[in-house]
C-alpha cells in the first residue's frame, strides 16, 4: 500500500520575507512621521472640507485652548530674537539676555506682560518650570481694543515687515465664540484681515456641490 | 601618490606558520533581537505618527467701518442670516426682518445645509447674500462649521459679523421655550 508521505517541515521557517517587509514598513514610518512640537496646551482642532496646506514658513500662531487661554507661537528663531528685543523695548519688560533666550527656545507663550519676566527666568530643564508653562494663564485680550495681544500682533508685524506673515488661529472645538472674536479683534486693530483657521482635513460630502465640483476637476484630469 | 591606501595589499592575509587558524564560524547570524527591536520600533512610529496633516481654512473678515452709508447693502430677497445657539443648534431667517410672523427658524448643522441649497437654487446667484451670527454661546466648533457649509454649498458672498441684540433676545426666547440651557 502506498503510503501518503507527509513533508516534513523545517521546524524553523524562513522568516527573512517577513523581517524584510517589516523592516520596509519600519523605515517608511520613519521617514514618513513628524514629530509634533512640545506645546503647553492642548487643541483639539475642529474638521474642515478646506484642502490647503498649512504654511509652514512664516507663521504666527495664536492658540486658543478650551478655557479661553491665549497663546502666541512663532515658528523662525530669528524672528523670535527681533519680536522679543522688539517687545522688551516698547513694553519695557527689562528682559535680561538670558531670558530673551529661554524665549527663543520656549515652544509658546501665554502670560501677561507682567508675568513674562518671572516666566522667562525660570530654568527651562528644571521639571517644576514645566508644571509653570502648563498653567500660564494666557495672554489677556479680553475687550475689543484687543488686549495685550494687540501689541504682540502689532511687534510681530514690525518684525516682519516687508515679507508676508501668516496669521494662523488654532482654536478648539469647545472654545466659545466670543474669545475667538476677541482675538480676531486684536488682529483687525492692526489692520489684519486675512487669517488661516488650523482645521483637520475631512471630505466634502456627497451630494453636494462642491462635492461634485471637486470630482469634475478629477475627471477632467 | 595620492590615493588612498587601500591597506590590503601588503599586510594581514597571509598568516605566518605559527598562526593558529582561526574557527570556523557558522555564517547564520541569529536575528531574533534584531527583528524584536525593529518590531518595537514599528509600533513606536506607528503610535506616534500623525499622518493627516492639518490644512488651513482661509477666512476673510470684513474691514471694520466707521460710517453706517459705507457698509454695503443687502438685498431684501437675497439675505439668508444663519444665527448660531447653544448646544449646536442654529436659528435662520430670511430678508432682513427677523421678528416677522414664522420668519424666525430654528435648524440644526444636519439640516441647514438643505435650506442653504434651497434658498441658493430660489435666489439670483448675485442677490444672494448669507449672514453668519454666531452668539456668545455658540463655540468655535460651530463656527467653523458654518464657514465649512459655505464652502461645501459653494456660497459666493457671506459674512462673519455681530449679533444684534434683538436677535439674541430671538435666540433666547426660541431657547427658553425649547428648554435649552
Amino acid at each position: 500500500m502506498p503510503s501518503v508521505k507527509i513533508k516534513k517541515h523545517a521546524p524553523d521557517n524562513d522568516m527573512t520575507p517577513f523581517v524584510d517587509v517589516a523592516f520596509l514598513i519600519l523605515s517608511f514610518f520613519m521617514l514618513a512621521t513628524k514629530f509634533k512640537p512640545e506645546e503647553p496646551i492642548e487643541v483639539t482642532t475642529p474638521n474642515s472640507v478646506s484642502s490647503a496646506a498649512l504654511p509652514e514658513k512664516d507663521a504666527f500662531m495664536v492658540s486658543i485652548d478650551k478655557g479661553g487661554r491665549v497663546f502666541v507661537s512663532v515658528d523662525n528663531p530669528q524672528f523670535r530674537q527681533v519680536l522679543i528685543d522688539n517687545l522688551n523695548k516698547t513694553r519695557n519688560l527689562g528682559l535680561t539676555p538670558a531670558e530673551m533666550k529661554n524665549f527663543i527656545n520656549a515652544p509658546s507663550v501665554g502670560v501677561p506682560f507682567g508675568q513674562l519676566k518671572s516666566l522667562l527666568s525660570l530654568d527651562p530643564e528644571l521639571e517644576s518650570t514645566k508644571n509653570v508653562v502648563k498653567q500660564q494663564p494666557g495672554i489677556p485680550c479680553a475687550d475689543s481694543t484687543g488686549g495685550e495681544l494687540y501689541f504682540w500682533v502689532r511687534d510681530a508685524l514690525v518684525a516682519y515687515s516687508g515679507r508676508k506673515l501668516n496669521l494662523l488661529i488654532k482654536s478648539d472645538n469647545d472654545t466659545k465664540y466670543p474669545v475667538f472674536k476677541n482675538v480676531l479683534n486684536a488682529f483687525k486693530k492692526n489692520d489684519q484681515n486675512k487669517f488661516l483657521l488650523v482645521t483637520a482635513p475631512e471630505d466634502a460630502p456627497p451630494g453636494t456641490s462642491l462635492y461634485e465640483t471637486r470630482q469634475n476637476q478629477i475627471n477632467k484630469k | 601618490m595620492a590615493s588612498i591606501d587601500g591597506g590590503g595589499d601588503s599586510g594581514g592575509h597571509k598568516k605566518g606558520p605559527g598562526v593558529k587558524k582561526a574557527k570556523k564560524m557558522s555564517t547564520r547570524v541569529d536575528m531574533t533581537p534584531m527583528v524584536d527591536l525593529g518590531f518595537l520600533l514599528i509600533t513606536f512610529f506607528i503610535f506616534t505618527t500623525t499622518m493627516a496633516q492639518p490644512t488651513a481654512m482661509n477666512l476673510f473678515m470684513p474691514k471694520d467701518v466707521d460710517k453706517p452709508e459705507d457698509q454695503n447693502k443687502v438685498k431684501e430677497s437675497g439675505a439668508f442670516t444663519i444665527l448660531l445657539g447653544k448646544q449646536d443648534i442654529v436659528y435662520y431667517y430670511e430678508g432682513l426682518d427677523p421678528a416677522s410672523e414664522g420668519n424666525f427658524k430654528t435648524a440644526t448643522f444636519k439640516t441647514i445645509r438643505d435650506e442653504i441649497i434651497r434658498k441658493k437654487q430660489n435666489t439670483k446667484p448675485d442677490d444672494l447674500v448669507i449672514i453668519i451670527k454666531p452668539s456668545e454661546d455658540a463655540t468655535y466648533k460651530n463656527t467653523v462649521d458654518i464657514l465649512d457649509e459655505m464652502t461645501i454649498s459653494e456660497i459666493k458672498r457671506y459674512a462673519m459679523v455681530d449679533i444684534s441684540p434683538v436677535e439674541y433676545q430671538l435666540v433666547k426666547i426660541t431657547e427658553g421655550a425649547a428648554g435649552i440651557k
